[in-house]
């Protein structure tokens, strides 16, 4: 393939705003206060937009329609669940955290807890999902630059992007990166909208090319037909009748599958190849893999809806609200700015199936992964020259993906970094000036160890490497802030003895099977013998999440002593309308208590 | 609001209407609970209830409706309205919600006041 240029100039420009655009909000934050919550200040509309620029990843742009192209209906809960989290997030989560009011989770954790201890073990969480969740976007960048520039090695792509951010992030700060996101989330619903409207007026639209996959309900000629003896027709059966033509007609537009596609009825019906695989392993009839199926079905739909609630990058972003009443406005902008974008990358998936089935013969970023960024040029053999320039949109929107997102994760783990380690363990008593600085150097150093990691993951799935962040925030972040905000007899022993069960539970879990993967560990025959074992620890989040509030709650129990005595105070902080002035109350109190 | 915000911090409220009782944030805690539990239960529903529908009802959710399938219809266009319209509802009752339990608040802060006059 040679190099379009066309794409590379798409590419290239997003790159470019980005640096300026970093710049030119840099001269505009001075404060260390700009620098970790943005002033506190950001509007309804631009925080709304940048929460959903960050949130709209390198696996939202691209992995969700090569998942749907590959796997059919089971992987729409994908972008429906990553939508559906944030309701999760706005009823239990967003108002009383915005109220309690501190910077970072951290600062949460030991203002809840009035623990400096735990505000230790919620650092290393934050840097740990943290860095789990910059591994896909790190290899989203290298197999974009690989796709742009063929020949290029994976490793250089990821050091030119992350380099590129982690500069953004050193000199802008989380205000220079509000606005970078804000812009990053309409670049990308631009490049994923635009593309798929030509397409569907070209090739057909959503239902139609639906359609085209029979399925278990495939359009026959009604069997009463072939009977000779039958005189009446129903209405049914010219309905049938008039379908059976229609499909065949419209069949032309179809290619035939290779080998390695999943059939129509088991790619368009629930229950298909990524929720029964364990079971297809363990050589089960399809009538008895249905209820591992759906138990699959259930542990993912509570990886990602926990998950999103859990994710420590989003949760920083509420602090960015001016008040209680504007972060609930913000949290329905992002849902409808996010859930208005995952209609589209399904669509992509839909198409490719039936335009671009080739791609099912490769794996992993050559394979389905790439159908977002090849499909529109497909355009080219009846329009020369649009469909490059599609492409280039939809190459533009992939590199607005894995920046934003990159950068948010930066902001949040170099804020971690830099206000926690630095500011509140290392040292207590630095001056604004000194944090500033040590912003910058955290952001570097977190940036070029983000690089580094991004280097050696090459052969892991994106997705793959996503969802299992998605897990163990999951199971740890979330019993925790949900437990913290509306249970008041919880402990720092038990927040803490569930955080840590579930997650560390968790990650060995799909660590487990991931090492099996990738052939490190023999288990293979394991596997085939205990399907339900295999699921359970490749989804473990049906276990793990109801494992780590039990452990919050028994913990919590025993220790009933250490309950901070305060704990009726810091209550009425997380839910009295902030109208009521208690939080200056409480920190008053709190002063003078210490 | 200066105003109300000085009265609640500095005057020592006397026991049983005022803010810092256990009684308040019994029912502050509970009113914003049920709100949200039963936000929460609609969506559940819906959520956890599609895979049992397409388990127990395959042929049903197997029809065709503008070319998808059913089930296909609700999950991938469907589903985000009803999200949406939950969360605007529960936007507009929580900050009913709040609104109001302010007002209580400052009615039973006046109250006090001209007791003590």
């Amino acid at each position: 393939m040679h190099l379009d240029p066309w794409i590379l100039t798409f590419s290239l420009a997003t790159v470019a705003a980005t640096v300026w655009m970093g710049f030119w909000s840099a001269r505009k934050s001075r404060t260390a206060h700009d620098f970790f919550v943005a002033g506190r200040s950001v509007s309804v509309g631009w925080n709304a937009s940048a929460i959903s620029g960050e949130y709209l990843s390198a696996a939202s742009f691209m992995g969700v329609a090569g998942m749907v192209m590959k796997n059919g209906y089971d992987a729409l809960w994908y972008p429906v669940c990553y939508a559906c989290g944030y309701l999760f997030l706005l009823l239990f989560i967003a108002g009383p955290l915005r109220r309690f009011g501190a910077y970072t989770i951290p600062d949460f954790a030991e203002g809840r807890y009035d623990s400096p201890v735990f505000r230790k073990i919620a650092v290393v969480f934050v840097l740990f999902i943290g860095f789990f969740y910059t591994m896909p976007q790190m290899k989203g960048a290298g197999t974009t630059l690989a796709y742009i520039f063929p020949g290029l090695p994976y490793w250089a792509g990821v050091l030119l992007v992350g380099a590129v951010i982690t500069v953004n992030v050193a000199l802008g700060g989380m205000k220079g990166i509000t606005l970078v996101q804000a812009v990053q989330y309409w670049v990308k619903m631009f490049a994923i909208s635009v593309p798929i409207f030509v397409l569907m007026a070209v090739c057909g639209h959503y239902g139609r090319q639906i359609e085209e996959n029979g399925g278990g309900a495939a359009p026959q000629i009604p069997p009463s037909l072939n009977k000779t003896n039958v005189v009446l027709l129903t209405k049914d059966d010219l309905e049938g009748l008039r379908k059976a033509s229609a499909n065949t007609v419209s069949r032309i537009t179809k290619k035939p599958m290779p080998e390695k596609a999943p059939a129509d009825s088991t790619w368009l019906n629930p229950f298909g190849p990524l929720t029964t695989k364990a079971a297809k392993a363990a050589k089960l009839s399809p009538e008895e893999s249905k209820p591992y199926s759906l138990l699959y079905t259930y542990s993912l739909i509570i990886a990602l809806v926990c998950g999103t609630a859990g994710l420590p990058h989003i949760l920083v972003r509420f602090y960015t609200n001016p008040d209680g009443a504007a972060a609930k406005r913000t949290t329905m902008w992002v849902m409808i700015l996010i859930g208005v974008f995952y209609l589209f990358p399904p669509i992509f998936g839909v198409i490719g199936r039936n335009l671009l089935p080739e791609l099912y013969a490769a794996t992993g970023a050559k394979g389905t992964d790439k159908v977002v960024l090849e499909l529109p040029r497909m355009l080219n053999e009846r329009f020369p020259g649009w469909g490059s320039v599609l492409s280039g949109i939809t190459c533009a929107g992939a590199f607005a993906a894995f920046m934003s997102t990159f950068s948010g994760l930066l902001v949040s783990m170099t804020g971690a970094l830099a206000h926690d380690v630095y500011g509140r363990i290392l040292r207590p008593r630095s001056t604004p000036e000194q944090r500033l600085k040590a912003f910058k150097v955290c952001a570097v150093i977190v940036g070029a160890f983000a690089i580094v990691l991004g280097m050696q993951v090459e052969q892991f799935d994106i997705n793959f490497m996503v969802g299992q962040a998605f897990a163990i925030a999951a199971a740890s972040y979330f019993p925790l802030l949900f437990l913290s905000a509306w249970w008041r007899n919880m402990s720092m022993k038990g927040a803490a003895a569930g955080m840590l069960g579930g997650g560390v539970l968790a990650l060995a879990g799909i660590s487990l099977t991931s090492f099996s993967d990738l052939k490190w560990l023999p288990l293979e025959a394991f596997w085939t013998g205990h399907p339900l074992l295999r699921i359970l620890c490749e989804q473990p989040a049906i276990w793990a999440v109801p494992l780590a509030i039990m452990l919050m709650i028994v913990v919590s129990k025993l220790t009933r002593r250490e309950v901070p005595v305060d704990v009726r105070m810091k209550m009425l902080v997380l839910h009295a309308p902030e109208k009521l002035g208690l939080k200056q109350e409480y920190i008053q109190e709190h002063v003078q208590a210490h | 609001m200066l105003l109300l915000h000085t009265t609640i911090v500095h005057k020592p409220a006397p026991v049983g209407q005022d803010i810092h009782s256990e009684e308040f944030l019994r029912r502050l805690m509970r009113r914003q609970l049920r709100l949200s539990i039963i936000c929460a239960a609609t969506f559940l529903i819906a959520l956890l209830g599609l895979p049992l529908v397409n388990y127990f009802f395959p042929e049903l959710m197997a029809r065709r409706i503008f070319g998808f399938t059913l089930t296909w219809f609700i999950l991938g266009v469907l589903f985000f309205p009803l999200v949406w319209a939950i969360a605007w509802v529960f936007i507009k009752k929580s900050m009913a919600l709040e609104a109001a339990e302010v007002r209580e608040v400052c009615a039973a802060e006046v109250e006090r006041m001209k007791l003590k006059k």
